[in-house]
């Protein structure tokens, strides 16, 4: 059995020392962060999930209009061209999140934050926006206005 | 009055031997030159941040977070609590002239090449002090939770979900969820009034000591002048007499502007209304929004916005690294690189400021 004064028994104990200091601060420093990580991720929350909605009366809707209506959280853009046709996309804007509207000097649909343009098919026709809007059905039951998710 | 100043100096001295400290300030000195006066910026900023604070906390006393109450308290400020108007106008101005001035300042260091060895870094804690109070103004910008920050807050929080990998949770992170809710308004209050104070002041006063070590910077034309050569002023008292007139002076303006241009409150933040024609962020980060206007949809292979703030990341990371790769400088040289790279920037972002205001 080597004596402890041995060098190599006194580095083998530095060593050790050492490893189990650095451990024992790392494995400290993660028992502090992981909380505080998981504590500012926000909890997934139940939400109502919402496949149609009533609009409103067609009467409600004047030809060569915009509304935005509650669909759940999230905005959706109806539109009623100057034939009377009613079609609906989701507001917010695939460039930045903006929350777009419907211009009938333009004939288009318009985000005011950057300049992107739709037409009534919602495709991206000018401006920064990459894709199209989504689109979502419309169907008329009776003199009601009712939006589906496609 | 003065006997009693004396005993207490006297009192204070025996315990905490205060005439080291003034020893040190009477052998401190400022290079005088003909660019002297941008050395007065960095105190203007110390002093706006001094204003931000006072009256930040002041608006604390009445000011509620919330979907529900932020717009209403605001509103409460500014028509009924006494002289709250004046508060929160002071507030909204010296945030603005608080960007100025710290821009002012950098762009002084930068084409002084003061940032240069061994100032590198005082330069990257004063760089990093642009991006927490530039931060400071995005996230006090929606607190009165109206229709302009309510959007200026999904733009400014999408651009961050662009980012590959860590975009995604970050954006929820920053919103406390997948949109800019009461939940977001929460956070960026945290943020406003607790987290980027404390780090704020912690850089400021690593910042203050790497100047108080090291002295004011000399321009590089002055380099090779004798110590003896250089003329310089004390900087106690000229110097600080000189800076606190100005201080004056600022305050002045900044009073001058909250009364007479009182900052609007707008209208209350409406998620179910579209965006409102004519929005603009603020001027610091108009060159920004400005740019993305013009980025299309799609470059080569990958999306616009993504192109875009790749460029301003690469941009901005080539700026806050100008002392590593201006050898020159530090050689005693002018890098005619730098002067164009700055006059660029400088030019890009007046012009596009510009276009951004008139559009």
């Amino acid at each position: 059995m080597p004596a402890v004064s041995d060098p190599n028994v006194q580095k083998d104990k530095r060593d050790f020392l050492r490893y189990f200091l650095i451990g024992g601060v790392t494995a400290w420093f993660a028992a502090v962060i992981y909380p505080i990580i998981s504590y500012l991720k926000p909890p997934q929350q139940a939400e109502v999930i919402v496949k149609s909605v009533k609009a409103g009366k067609i009467a409600d809707f004047a030809n060569d209009t915009g509304t935005i209506i509650k669909f759940g959280n999230k905005p959706v853009l109806l539109v009623r061209n100057a034939k009377g046709e009613f079609k609906a996309f989701s507001a917010t804007c695939t460039h930045l999140d903006c929350t777009v509207q419907y211009r009938n000097d333009f004939g288009l649909i318009w985000c005011a934050c950057h300049n992107g343009k739709y037409d009534l098919n919602g495709k991206n026709v000018s401006g920064p926006p990459p894709r199209p809007l989504e689109v979502y059905e419309v169907a008329i039951q009776g003199d009601e206005v009712l939006v589906h998710k496609s | 009055m003065s006997k009693f100043i004396a005993i207490m100096y006297q009192w204070l001295e025996e315990r905490f031997h205060l005439s080291k400290a003034v020893e040190f300030m009477n052998k401190k000195y400022v290079p005088v030159h003909r660019h002297s006066v941008w050395y007065y910026f960095g105190g203007v900023s110390l002093f706006l941040f001094i204003v931000q604070v006072i009256t930040g906390i002041l608006l604390l006393m009445y000011y509620k977070s919330g979907e529900d109450q932020a717009f209403e308290s605001i509103h409460f400020i500014m028509s009924k609590v006494q002289f709250g108007w004046l508060i929160r106008s002071i507030h909204s101005w010296a945030a603005n002239l608080f960007i100025l001035a710290i821009m002012i300042h950098m762009f002084s260091v930068y084409f002084e090449r003061a940032y240069r060895k061994p100032r590198e870094l005082t330069w990257l804690s004063g760089m990093l002090m642009l991006f927490i109070a530039m931060t400071f103004g995005f996230s006090g910008y929606l607190l009165p939770w109206n229709e302009v920050s309510y959007f200026a807050t999904k733009v400014g929080t999408d651009i961050a979900g662009v980012i590959p990998v860590i975009g995604e949770p970050m954006l929820i992170f920053l919103r406390g969820g997948e949109d800019v809710t009461g939940a977001t308004l929460s956070r960026f209050f945290g943020l406003h009034v607790a987290i980027l104070p404390v780090a704020f002041s912690l850089i400021l006063g690593i910042h203050l000591l790497f100047v108080q070590v090291q002295g004011m910077s000399t321009p590089i034309h002055m380099q090779h002048l004798k110590e003896s050569e250089i003329k310089k002023m004390p900087f106690f008292p000229n110097f600080v007499l000189r800076d606190l007139l100005l201080w004056l002076i600022v305050l002045n303006i900044l009073a001058i502007l909250a009364v007479f241009f009182p900052w609007e409150l707008g209208n209350k933040a409406d998620p179910f209304l579209p965006a409102p024609a004519g929005i603009k962020p603020e001027w610091y980060f108009l060159f920004m929004f400005q740019t993305l206007k013009y980025i299309p949809g799609h470059i080569l292979f990958i999306d616009g916005e993504l192109f875009g703030i790749l460029m301003f990341g690469v941009g901005g990371l080539l700026w806050m690294m100008v002392p590593f790769w201006d050898r020159e400088s530090s050689q005693g040289k002018i890098n005619k690189k730098v002067s164009y790279f700055g006059l660029f920037i400088v030019a890009f972002i007046i012009t596009l400021t510009i276009i951004g205001w008139l559009a």
